[in-house]
């Protein structure tokens, strides 16, 4: 039951992810990525992981993929045009993947034993979490809301416009 | 009922097909916004085998670090689309052949 559902998970997420390569226009792309990751949220869900597969659908599927939606929409993004450069990135990037799959696909191969990942088997609780994540790593934690706050005012900066920037107001 | 389980390597073969999936986006997408997504793709394969390893080995530590992930894609993509915002609005393209040069 539950290599069943991984397939059909991990079938989604192939496809989506093949999807947004083929994809021309980014908000297509944009769509299948929400796919994926949604897709994904499923994977760690059977991995017991119920936290990461929440924060997963929040952040990265919803707040995540908003901003990307909202930009695409703001930029009023087209289909991008074929130029010399995407031919030659094309010519070597398919190659490149194919290269990068088949290399992975052959070590993961070749070391792959009999372990298998008991579903479930991980004490995946909040409680657990919040005691690693407030306890073990809290400087780490603090770190994050630091470069978070950053990372906001380096939005604000670089998305306004630049005689807001420079402090010229009219 | 019986436990089923599903081999690791499934898990670690699906996550380095994601993350392949996202450097061919990197190298073959011409649009800024598609190559801002092929990242976050890589970065959800490398999150999988995070979580597929943290399950493995018993070690909640994983889920910890994904979620640390998490956090700086999140900041990345914040600043990042802002940056294309401002390249968007001095070069009018979001062609990366055309940004070709160096002053914005």
């Amino acid at each position: 039951m539950h290599l069943i559902l991984f397939l059909a998970f991990g079938a989604v997420c192939v496809g989506g992810a093949v999807n947004l390569l083929a994809q021309r226009h980014p908000i297509n792309s944009a769509l299948s990525l929400i796919a994926v990751m949604a897709a994904l949220a499923g994977e760690y869900l059977l991995l017991g992981a119920e936290f990461v597969a929440a924060v997963q659908v929040i952040v990265y599927a919803g707040a995540v993929m908003v901003l990307f939606v909202f930009v695409i929409m703001l930029l009023n993004a087209g289909e991008e045009e074929h130029t010399n450069g995407s031919r030659v990135a094309v010519l070597l990037g398919v190659p490149g993947m194919l290269t990068g799959s088949v290399l992975v696909a052959w070590v993961v191969l070749r070391n792959s034993g009999t372990e298998s990942v008991a579903i479930g088997a991980l004490p995946g609780h909040p409680t657990e979490i919040a005691q690693l994540l407030f306890h073990d790593f809290l400087l780490p934690f603090e770190v994050t809301s630091v470069l978070i706050l950053i990372a906001i005012m380096g939005a604000v900066v670089l998305a306004s416009k630049p005689e807001a920037a420079t402090g010229k107001v009219e | 009922m019986v436990p089923s389980y599903v081999p690791l390597w499934y898990y670690l073969l699906l996550s380095g097909f994601l993350f392949a999936c996202g450097v061919a986006g990197f190298l073959i997408k011409r649009n800024i916004i598609t190559i801002f997504m092929s990242i976050e793709l890589m970065l959800n394969g490398v999150n999988l085998s995070f979580v597929a390893f943290a399950a493995h080995w018993h070690a909640l530590s994983g889920q910890v670090f994904v979620f640390f992930v998490m956090v700086v894609a999140a900041a990345e993509a914040t600043v990042g689309l802002a940056i294309i915002i401002a390249v968007y609005r001095t070069r009018e393209t979001l062609n990366v052949d055309q940004v070709n040069l160096l002053k914005l």
